[in-house]
Formats: structure tokens, C-alpha cells, sequence
């Protein structure tokens, strides 16, 4: 690693104040997995880090305005055993999937979110975008881990987080705070994740300076969820494919759905159509098959990863048919 | 360092007379006092850690296993460096350097985590205990006589990791089913594949609830 200058701050206006110096060649220090790992690489380079666990309100789960506020530094062992989160199924059964107690107790809400993709081009020092003479060496390359939807741009890789999917599916907002001490702004996850043009772009809306402070839920309600991941390993592992659902059923019929693939697209991939499509159905097998068709139906798979859009569908068909209490056994 | 841990190049037994080493740790002393009589300043920016520390080598305090250790590292040093590099506590092992094999594991506050992924300078004020703890002259960690009795490791470089997560584990999860125990050990590779084993100890120290360090 090179040097660089370390920061401790103990409020979020600090934080936000050394996150700018040094014209924002900084970088934020939450459970440090990813980021040492960019720094070893040499994929990121930063003047500082700064540790923001001394910053109090980051670690908070407090009710707020008809729902939830998690700070960006709760952990996964945290959320998973905190009485408020208990009803946010799709967001457990992500924490279940992370077979590593070192990284439940580490890993936070906001470093899932921030993840960098886990591209081996990018973690190789081919850029984002994986360009070599203009030309994308995915495309031509070994893409079988690479994105099935949203890939007919320059960027082929597949967002890493886990969390998100799940955390859209619920119409989660967070907070972005910086580059301003004071400055701080809400924003619907879903629009939080771009998909970028140039290798400088970022795979989210941060801009230098700026950071996640805390994630917003809705209150549960009478609404269920789940995640299914399609992992390939027994141990720590990424998905190969995943898909949360978020339905409301009643009497039997659901009257509102969300559906969203993670690890398939540049950013989390909402299925809106199949959702639409739910509505106003009863779940069963057909039913979910069905949707799942309709979530992958417009898939464009590169030469590599055919196989992703099955594993996509299964993960939407599963998603489904677990958020409505009707997956009894796991792999089924 | 303790005279129940061994270093890595050893304690110093047979030492009549003068050594570099010895004079070294004198001078240093004594620079430590002229710095502490006339630098009131710095004395007192050790007692809190400082807002912002360069690039430069850092004088940090860590309690480890107990005792309070100073050393002298840049704010880049990774935890797993510093304790092996540093401390001599070699248990901590360099594998993957990647967060993903598990073999660094120590115990921060209790809670198992991977020292190559985090800074040594993170850690002023929190408990560090790594697997050199878990057995002394006059006590060994239930996990440790479990791994013994199972067979738990062939050629033993994952065990001290593999050990310190079995005992993060199982304070966290009494009663733990075996396949607990599969799960939340997933993040320690063992290339030997004594998984078995490891989960029969892992197991059996989860449902006697046998506490440790």
C-alpha cells in the first residue's frame, strides 16, 4: 500500500470537513474489507483515509418519520439481531448468506452499498470499464461472473451489493451527506447506483467529499419480503445471481409488488414489468415462474454467462414464492 | 513482550554483560524522558488519539492479550503487519492478505475479525486478543483441547485463524447446530480440507458452552 494519512473524526460535520481536504483524495475507513483490498491492489489510490466509527450517530437504529434510520456503520451481525429490523426478511436472508462470522461483525450497511464491483479486469487494473485500445476486453474475455442485463454500454460489470436489492425492493432512501459540513440530502436508493460512462465516473452518485450518513425503511406494514441468493459455494462467497421481493398480499391476492435482480446489471436491476404483472395474482409456482420469465425475459447475456439469466430467473421464481411464505426448503 | 510468549527470534537467556539491545531500549528511555520533561504538548496528545495523523510513522498504544504495547507504525500498517511484524505474535497468520481465507484472524472487543484488512492504528483503546492468548502454562481454551481431541488441522497453518473464529463463534452462538457452525465459519479455508474435524470441535465446544478467552 502507499502512505497515506489517517483521520479519526468524531461528528459527521468532521468527517465531512477531512473528507475534503486534499481536493477529496480521500477515501472513507467503515469494516475496511474492501477498501485495503483496493488499496493493496492499487486500484485506489488516497492521500487519506478517514475512519468515521468514532462518529456516534453512524452506528445509530432509531424509528423515524413512519419507518426506520440505520446508520451507515451497522453491521451485519447488528442488523440482524436488532428487534426494529426483524420484519425486514429480505435484508436477513442476505446477512444469512454472508458465511463469515469475520465479515458479519465487520462489514456494514453503507460499505455493501459502496462496495467497488468485484470485476476481476477492474480489481486487475483494466479500469471500470475494462477498455483496452477502446476495446472492451470483457466482451472478448472470460465474462462468465459479468452483467446479463444492462451491458450494451462500455460497462459489463455487475454491481456488487448484496443489500441493495433488497433494500430497493422496500423504497429504502439514504443519506447522502458532504461535500458541505452541513449539507445533507435523502435520495431513493434506486437512483443512488449509476452505470458509468468513463472509467472516472464511479459506480454511484458520490461525488469527492461526499458519503452515505444513514439508510431509511418504511415501516413494514403489512408487507413481506426475501432475498434469494444463488450462491455457488458452502462458504464466503458473491452471488452468482440474486433477486429480492417485496409483495403485499391480501386475501390471497397480491396488490403490491417490487422485484429487484442484484449481481445481473451494472446497478441493481428493477424487474417492473413482472411486478406489474403479479398484481392481482395469487403466488404459487405458476404464478412466480411465470414472473420470473417476465424479469428476464429481455436479457442480453454476453459469450460467457448464458447461464446467469436461468440462475436470475430461479432467483426471482425463489424470491417470490420465500416473500409469500411458500418456500419451505431451502433449494428447493 | 510477556515471558510466556515466545518470539519469533526468541527471549534473550544468556546475557551477561553489554548488548546492542540493551542499549538501545536505555537510550531510547531516556529520549522518551527529555521528550516527556520538555513537551508537555505531546504527552498529552498521546492520552487522546490525535484527529489527524500523517503519513509518517505513529507512536500507538494497543492492549494485546492483556498488556498495554507501544509501538511505532504508519498509519498504513495493516494490524496482521503490525502484530506479526511488530509484536512478534506470529499466530496471526499472513495468507491471503485478501480478507477471504480467514487465517489473521484475532479478536477485537470479543468480536472475530480479519487483521489484514484493517490498520493497526484503528485499534488504540480496543482489546486485542489473538490465538497466542488462548493457551498459557496454566490454562488452555476449551477450543484448543477440542481441536486437539477432533484432530482438527493437518499441516496447522489455518488453525490459529480457524481457532479464533471457533471461539468468536461459539461465545455468540451457544448451542449452535453443525450447520451454525458451517455457516459462519465459511469465511476460514483450510487447503489440507480438515472442515470435518474442525466442525465436530467446533460443535462440541458450542453445546458444552465451555467459555474461553
Amino acid at each position: 500500500m502507499r502512505p497515506f494519512e489517517y483521520a479519526r473524526p468524531e461528528t459527521e460535520a468532521e468527517a465531512i470537513e477531512f473528507l475534503n481536504d486534499h481536493g477529496g483524495q480521500t477515501a472513507v475507513l467503515a469494516g475496511g474489507t474492501d477498501l485495503l483490498n483496493l488499496l493493496k491492489a492499487d486500484v485506489v489510490t488516497t492521500q487519506r483515509v478517514v475512519d468515521i466509527k468514532h462518529v456516534p450517530s453512524f452506528h445509530e437504529v432509531v424509528p423515524e418519520q413512519g419507518g426506520v434510520k440505520i446508520g451507515a456503520l451497522v453491521t451485519l451481525e447488528e442488523l440482524h439481531d436488532h428487534p426494529l429490523l426483524a420484519e425486514y426478511r429480505s435484508l436477513l436472508d442476505v446477512i444469512d448468506g454472508v458465511r463469515a462470522i469475520q465479515i458479519q461483525s465487520s462489514g456494514t450497511l453503507a460499505g455493501d452499498l459502496c462496495h467497488h464491483p468485484n470485476c476481476w479486469y477492474y480489481r486487475n487494473g483494466y479500469g471500470l470499464l475494462a477498455l483496452e485500445k477502446g476495446e472492451s476486453l470483457v466482451t472478448s474475455g472470460d465474462n462468465r461472473y459479468h452483467a446479463v442485463f444492462g451491458n450494451q454500454g462500455p460497462a459489463k460489470f455487475v454491481s456488487a451489493s448484496r443489500f441493495a436489492p433488497g433494500l430497493i425492493a422496500w423504497g429504502a432512501k439514504v443519506r447522502v451527506i458532504g461535500p458541505q459540513p452541513t449539507e445533507a440530502e435523502w435520495v431513493p436508493l434506486e437512483y443512488f447506483f449509476i452505470t458509468p460512462r468513463t472509467n472516472q465516473q464511479g459506480t454511484t452518485i458520490l461525488k469527492p467529499g461526499q458519503m452515505i450518513s444513514h439508510v431509511w425503511l418504511p415501516d413494514p406494514g403489512v408487507t413481506r419480503s426475501a432475498t434469494y441468493e444463488v450462491l455457488q459455494l458452502e462458504g464466503l462467497d458473491w452471488p452468482l445471481a440474486a433477486a429480492a421481493a417485496c409483495l403485499q398480499i391480501e386475501g390471497g391476492t397480491v396488490r403490491q409488488a417490487r422485484l429487484v435482480m442484484g449481481h445481473v446489471a451494472p446497478v441493481p436491476w428493477i424487474a417492473s414489468d413482472a411486478a406489474r404483472w403479479l398484481v392481482g395474482q395469487s403466488v404459487n409456482e405458476e404464478t412466480a415462474g411465470m414472473a420470473a420469465d417476465m424479469a428476464v425475459s429481455r436479457a442480453t447475456p454476453l459469450s460467457q454467462n448464458e447461464y446467469k439469466v436461468q440462475l436470475a430467473r430461479t432467483a426471482v421464481k425463489r424470491a417470490i414464492l420465500k416473500a409469500a411464505g411458500l418456500l419451505t426448503m431451502e433449494g428447493a | 513482550m510477556s515471558h510466556d510468549v515466545p518470539t519469533r527470534t526468541g527471549p534473550d537467556q544468556h546475557s551477561p554483560g553489554f548488548h546492542r539491545r540493551d542499549f538501545l531500549k536505555g537510550s531510547g528511555a531516556a529520549v522518551a524522558a527529555t521528550a516527556m520533561a520538555t513537551a508537555g504538548d505531546d504527552a498529552r496528545a498521546q492520552v487522546a488519539p490525535k484527529k489527524i495523523s500523517t503519513s509518517a510513522p505513529q507512536k500507538i498504544k494497543l492492549n494485546v492479550n492483556g498488556q498495554e504495547r507501544e509501538l511505532t507504525v504508519e498509519p498504513r500498517v495493516t494490524l496482521m503487519d503490525a502484530l506479526r511484524n511488530d509484536l512478534n505474535l506470529t499466530a496471526c497468520k499472513d495468507v491471503c492478505d485478501r480478507a477471504v481465507c480467514g487465517a489473521c484472524t484475532v479478536h477485537i472487543d470479543g468480536k472475530p475479525v480479519l487483521a489484514c484488512t484493517r490498520l493497526a492504528i484503528e485499534f488504540t483503546g480496543q482489546k486485542i486478543v489473538t490465538a497466542e492468548a488462548l493457551m498459557t502454562p496454566t490454562k488452555t481454551d476449551a477450543v484448543i483441547d477440542a481441536f486437539v481431541k477432533h484432530d482438527g488441522m493437518q499441516c496447522g497453518f489455518c488453525t490459529p485463524g480457524f481457532v479464533m473464529a471457533v471461539r468468536g463463534f461459539c461465545n455468540s452462538h451457544p448451542n449452535a447446530t453443525v450447520d451454525d457452525c458451517r455457516k459462519g465459519l465459511g469465511g476460514n479455508i483450510c487447503r489440507c480440507g480438515t472442515y470435518d474435524s474442525v466442525l465436530k470441535a467446533a460443535y462440541e465446544v458450542a453445546q458444552t458452552k465451555k467459555g474461553g478467552a
